[in-house]
């Protein structure tokens, strides 16, 4: 049992749920009557692992930090998730997804996009596993991330894009639920625990991968069942459940999510929920969301497009008012500084979004006997414009 | 007895327009609303604007997009229609998105709904179970009626289900699609109407989705007791004559 993953009637305490127009009952009437019989099968997950250790490359390494240990005087362990193929962790739910969405017999995938990690994740196991793929892309963020959008292309995906609102990932997202309802034939492909129950819980379940793998490799290397802290960055929040996940109901494991303070909390330039949000409803799921006193949601702001999100998902919701999880936010500033320093002495270029985990390390005082894991969700590749623009600030 | 019930005491072919409030400007509101009652519409369906309309096709996304950047809220809206209360006796409902229900405080909204004339209101995201836990017995005290959506792909058990908690009438939706989408109305959904007619409801219905012109409207009426025009109003307002680009089209409509 684990309090913090069971859902009741897809809530997670007071958060979750299946908001969502009568149109789109039939599509979720299907996953939620099939999610579980087909997912927790045994012949299902010989699959996806298969796929994840000859095609993603898993397991990723737990990689001790000398230098960077050294400098925060603890035990700094980084999960490496930037070394999945495609350079993230995205790919561990595309996988999943894609292999339920065969068996529910779909040959059409559409998914959303912010910085196009998630549609290049999506792209790639659509081209292996011959599915048709349409991916919708904030018009903004196509203009942003051009080398993702031929990525996609060349992988053969369509690229539509979103034309509505801010033009970024939160209006990517109403595009793709919009044309779901005009084909339902499709099948969604949501790229975070975002959005209506059972989508939460089916992402959380098949990014589990890394922490069940953080567990084993801490008691291979160091014979210990947990460490005392895992760090990591929360947009909509899926690498950072994958990395909790099977030590959520282990109180002693202190369990931080790092947000986007952006340009700072008290700027409207930020995208720091759990500072700036309320309790609402966004994308269908009752959470921690960005809104005026009206319930309109406001347009986030992040240097990193997947952080650029007006909410978090459900479970994160409560494990924040549970006091479960620890909730902090760093600047844009604290972010580039992080990411050139672990470059500089770990040879390691993080993606913007994983570096607002390691940002925190110089806010939080450790034990010197501690063991602290950062989940490293992605590479730097995609990010390098906004590093070059920045490299006279940071070199030394 | 509330209004919407004395509407289908009354035979059949009940025209039903829906606009955005503080479309074009912030003040049409009212204005839209005395022209329908003269162009002798049936019911008016205002929409409240909404940064992420989920259910809703380009025209009333863009007619959202404007009305929120012309400065149209709920608080905006009440004071509006309580000004043109007393003059309305076409029944008023409501329709927007859950969240912002949610955010206002669920009892103020639903109160302030019943002080500005409005009958019934409509959020296609608050689903059933949610609506008989926490909010039927605080529409039931305000007077206010709870309108539900069907669809093509509701089942039968789920459309008795959904025509039972809904008051007034239950909302027809013609066709798998965003509203304003309009893809041929003529053929697929007839097979839908007709099964809605086979199960012998007992509350009215109006088809809404999709329907955008006289032939639209007519068909809707042979199976329904009316439709709901949206998206094709709303792109036929025209902000310097909305007095006469209104009649134009209620008259394309009826005449
Ligand atoms: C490398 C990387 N990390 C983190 C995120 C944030 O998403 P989530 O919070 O769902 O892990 C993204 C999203 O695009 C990403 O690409």
């Amino acid at each position: 049992m684990n309090s913090y993953l069971d859902d009741k009637n897809g809530f997670y305490g007071d958060f979750g749920g299946t908001f969502i127009p009568e149109i789109l009952w039939i599509n979720f009437k299907e996953l939620k009557d099939s999610y579980e019989s087909i997912i927790l099968d045994p012949s299902f997950n010989k699959k996806f692992e298969s796929l994840l250790n000859n095609y993603v490359g898993r397991p990723t390494p737990l990689f001790y930090c000398n230098e960077l240990s050294k400098k925060y005087k603890t035990n700094i362990y980084l999960k490496r998730e930037d070394l999945n193929h495609t350079g993230s962790h995205k790919i561990n739910n595309t996988i999943g997804q894609a292999l339920f969405a065969k068996q529910l017999g779909k040959k059409k995938i559409i998914a959303e996009t912010g910085a196009g990690q998630h549609g290049i994740a999506t792209a790639t196991v659509c081209s292996l596993l011959s599915l048709e793929c349409i991916i919708f892309m904030g018009e903004t963020d196509i203009l942003r991330q051009a080398i993702n959008v031929s990525k996609m292309k060349m992988l053969g995906a369509k690229i539509i894009p979103a034309t509505t609102g801010n033009k970024t990932l939160k209006d990517a997202i109403n595009e793709a639920l919009r044309y779901w309802i005009n084909h339902p034939e499709c099948y969604y492909l949501i790229g975070s625990v975002v959005g209506p129950h059972p989508y939460p819980k089916i992402v959380a379940y098949f990014q589990s991968i890394i922490s069940k793998e953080i567990k084993k490799q801490l008691q291979e290397k160091k014979g210990i069942t947990q460490p005392n802290y895992i760090i990591t960055c929360i947009g909509g929040g899926s690498n950072s459940i994958g990395a909790f996940y099977h030590f959520l109901e282990n109180a002693s494991v202190k369990l931080i999510a790092v947000e986007s303070a952006g340009l700072g909390i008290y700027t409207n330039k930020t995208a720091a929920t759990t500072i700036q949000g309320s309790k609402g409803v966004i994308h269908g799921s009752l959470t921690f969301v960005m809104q005026d006193k009206y319930g309109q949601i406001i347009d986030p702001y992040s240097i990193s497009a997947g952080m650029d999100y007006p909410g978090i998902g459900p479970m994160h919701a409560n494990l924040f008012h549970t006091q479960r999880v620890k909730f902090f936010n760093v600047t844009d500033n604290d972010v580039l500084q992080a990411a050139y320093e672990i470059s500089q002495i770990e040879g390691i270029i993080p993606a913007l979004e994983s570096a607002h985990a390691l940002a925190i390390l110089p806010k939080i005082s450790f034990k010197k006997e501690d063991i602290v894991v950062i989940n490293l969700s992605g590479r730097g590749d995609k990010d390098l414009k906004n590093y070059i623009r920045h490299l006279n600030q940071f070199l030394k | 007895m509330n209004i919407i019930d004395h509407l289908f005491k009354k035979g059949k072919n009940k025209l039903s327009i829906y606009f955005t409030a503080g479309y074009p400007k912030l003040n049409s509101t009212k204005k839209i609303i005395q022209i329908l009652q003269q162009s002798k519409v049936n019911l008016i369906e205002i929409g409240l604007p909404y940064s992420d309309p989920m259910a809703d096709g380009l025209i009333i996304q863009k007619s959202n997009k404007k009305a929120l950047k012309n400065g149209m809220n709920p608080d905006q809206l009440f004071s509006q229609l309580q000004l043109i209360q007393n003059e309305i006796q076409v029944p008023l409902i409501l329709m927007g998105y859950y969240n912002q229900f949610l955010k206002f405080g669920e009892e103020s909204f639903l109160n302030c709904c019943k002080k500005s004339g409005i009958s019934g209101l409509i959020f296609p995201d608050l689903p059933l179970e949610i609506y008989k836990e926490k909010y039927q017995k605080l529409f039931e005290k305000y007077e206010l009626y709870f309108i539900c959506l069907v669809t093509s792909q509701t089942p039968d058990n789920r459309i008795l289900l959904l025509s039972n908690i809904s008051k007034g009438f239950l909302y027809v939706v013609s066709s798998i699609s965003t509203t304003g989408q309009n893809k041929d109305f003529e053929t697929d959904p007839l097979i839908f109407l007709n099964r809605i007619n086979n199960l012998n409801l007992s509350i009215p219905t109006l088809v809404g989705f999709g329907i955008a012109n006289k032939n639209s409207f007519n068909l809707a009426c042979q199976y329904a007791n009316g439709g709901i025009i949206g998206s094709a109003f709303i792109q036929s307002l025209d902000e310097n004559d909305l007095e006469g680009s209104i009649h134009r089209f209620i008259a394309s409509i009826l005449y």
